[in-house]
């Protein structure tokens, strides 16, 4: 076993330890044991009706994820190729993303209804941004030098971008795909708990209704897992495309 | 027809192509002027300067601390526009866009990190659209004589600053650039590897009968390289002296022990040693204001 695996278990153990030690702090009312949250996540799983609520997320997140990535890295790859468009658009990204988006979903809702039209959109506002500002930013931070050999190596512009500016930015945008894959996620859960009629975050807000610790917990749990298995891919693509 | 012989017998053809003109780059009364942004005034970087490289030759360009040696090249390489004079390289006006046969090695590292050695060196072939094979013979070519060989599947951030700069020269070499630009290729390395790389771009030049222009700060360099040395004033560069080393074609590094070297590169630094405290000053004066 190498260091690095070792080090995580020991990881995963102490947080074990720790949500242990909280459960019995806090009591059954607010915190569940990690035993019976995990024994629950287990017979979720194994039950057909979770999966359709799997399904819907997943339908959300299919949807949204093809939306933020072609929206994304299209519009940070026409900015990011133009100092231009870099100097109009890129001061005012910032500044709308920090908007608490949550406040635009009524409005959403008001334009959809209570349709995964509504929720799709909604996980893809999250996204989209945090995958144009990396695209901007990796395309700015290609070292000039690349673009002047380049220029003797006389490319035009269609072969600079495609030859010189999305391989150089390919780290960086890679790292805005995995940002934007979590905020799609978080963005595709919030829309379920506020107004949804299925989806993960529909069944942890029936939870939280119901009262139900172990099912908050046991959802809450699944999502951790898949969302921490979805990153450590990504972060495994992105030191792929590193070369050291 | 194989390419070594190729390579081989490219001087020869370069010479006997061209048996009157003997002109291969002209730069007649060459001036560029910048303007610095929140500035109304333009401040002249370069010229004006005259100079005319033969075929064939090698020649170095010293001179203090921003006088306009890289805009030099930037204009010969059509990577910076002219404010007035003109440029031609092989009897066509050059002015802003890049010549054919023009290859450009810089002194920063401009390897790319994405692709291994043998893509970086191939990357300009296959964007010029050259048939695999012949790609492949000239890169397995520029990787024997730049002894890059055993790194063709290593990526640059494997690799030496001094490797990844042969890895830039090969890039340009595989082009079979007629006039090789270089940009203080080895400013960022160590003594010993200069000295080494130096010998390596003597062999290019000798073994491609390429016309070789060479911007370097290190007057050792300059001296032990090259056939003609341009000597450049503080800004606005202008040229003080060119002259002649007089050096055998088949020199290296040992000739550093001749006598004559010694009086070269005194005499460099006698022409520069002003022009050096004047280029100082400027950049103090820039500072203060």
């Amino acid at each position: 076993m190498n260091s690095r695996r070792f080090d995580m278990l020991l990881l995963a153990a102490a947080f074990l330890l720790f949500w242990a030690i909280a459960a019995r702090l806090a009591g059954p009312d607010a915190l569940s044991t990690p035993v019976a949250t995990l024994t629950r996540a287990v017979s979720l799983l194994t039950a057909i009706s979770f999966w359709d609520d799997v399904a819907a997320t997943g339908h959300t997140m299919l949807w949204a994820c093809l939306i933020v990535l072609a929206g994304g890295l299209t519009a940070g790859l026409l900015v990011g190729s133009s100092r231009l468009a870099t100097q109009v658009v890129e001061p005012m990204l910032g500044p709308l993303y920090s908007i608490p988006k949550i406040t635009l979903y009524p409005v959403i809702l008001l334009i959809f209804g209570l349709t995964p039209s509504a929720t799709i959109s909604f996980a893809a506002i999250h996204g989209i941004f945090p995958v144009m500002i990396f695209t901007i930013n990796g395309i700015r931070q290609v070292p000039p030098i690349y673009e002047r050999s380049a220029r003797v190596m006389k490319l035009n512009r269609f072969q600079m971008i495609r030859s010189i500016l999305i391989p150089a930015a390919l780290p960086e945008i890679v790292a805005g795909l995995r940002v934007g894959f979590s905020t799609t996620l978080l963005g595709a859960i919030i829309a379920e708990l506020f107004a949804s009629t299925a989806g993960m975050g529909f069944l942890l807000i029936r939870a939280t209704e119901a009262h139900d610790v172990i099912d908050i917990m046991a959802i809450t749990a699944i999502l951790f897992a898949f969302a921490i298995t979805a990153n450590s891919l990504l972060m495994r693509l992105e030191r792929h495309v590193r070369h050291g | 027809m194989s390419d070594t012989v190729e390579l081989s017998t490219s001087k020869a053809a370069a010479i006997a192509s061209r048996p009157e003109d003997t002109t291969h780059a002209k730069l007649e009364q060459v001036v560029r002027d910048f303007t610095r942004p929140g500035e109304s005034e333009p401040f002249r970087a370069l010229g004006p300067v005259d100079l005319e490289l033969s075929h064939g030759e090698f020649i170095s360009i010293v001179g203090p601390s921003g006088c306009g040696k890289s805009t030099l090249l930037n204009v010969l390489a059509g990577l910076t526009k002219l404010t007035t004079g003109s440029v031609t390289f092989e009897g066509k006006s050059i002015d802003g866009n890049v010549p054919d046969g023009v290859g450009v090695v810089f002194q920063e590292d401009a390897s790319f990190p994405w692709l291994n050695v043998w893509d970086n060196v191939a990357f300009g072939l296959r964007r010029a659209g050259m048939a695999g094979d012949e790609t492949a013979s000239r890169v397995e070519e520029a990787l024997d004589f730049t002894g890059l060989r055993d790194f063709a599947r290593a990526y640059p951030s494997q690799l030496s600053g001094g490797m990844r700069q042969r890895v830039c020269i090969a890039r340009t070499m595989v082009l079979r650039p007629r006039l090789i630009l270089l940009d203080e290729p080895f400013g960022a390395l160590d003594q010993q590897t200069r000295l080494l790389m130096g010998e390596e771009l003597l062999r290019l030049w000798r073994e491609t009968g390429a016309t070789v222009l060479l911007i370097t700060h290190s007057l050792d360099e300059a001296a032990m390289l090259s056939q003609r040395i341009g000597v450049m004033s503080a800004r606005p560069g202008r040229f003080l002296e060119i002259l002649q080393t007089g050096w055998p074609d088949d020199r290296d590094s040992t000739i550093v022990e001749n006598a004559k070297f010694g009086e070269l590169t005194s005499h460099l630094w006698s022409l520069l040693r002003q022009e050096t405290m004047a280029a100082m000053k400027q950049s103090t004066d820039g500072a203060r204001s």
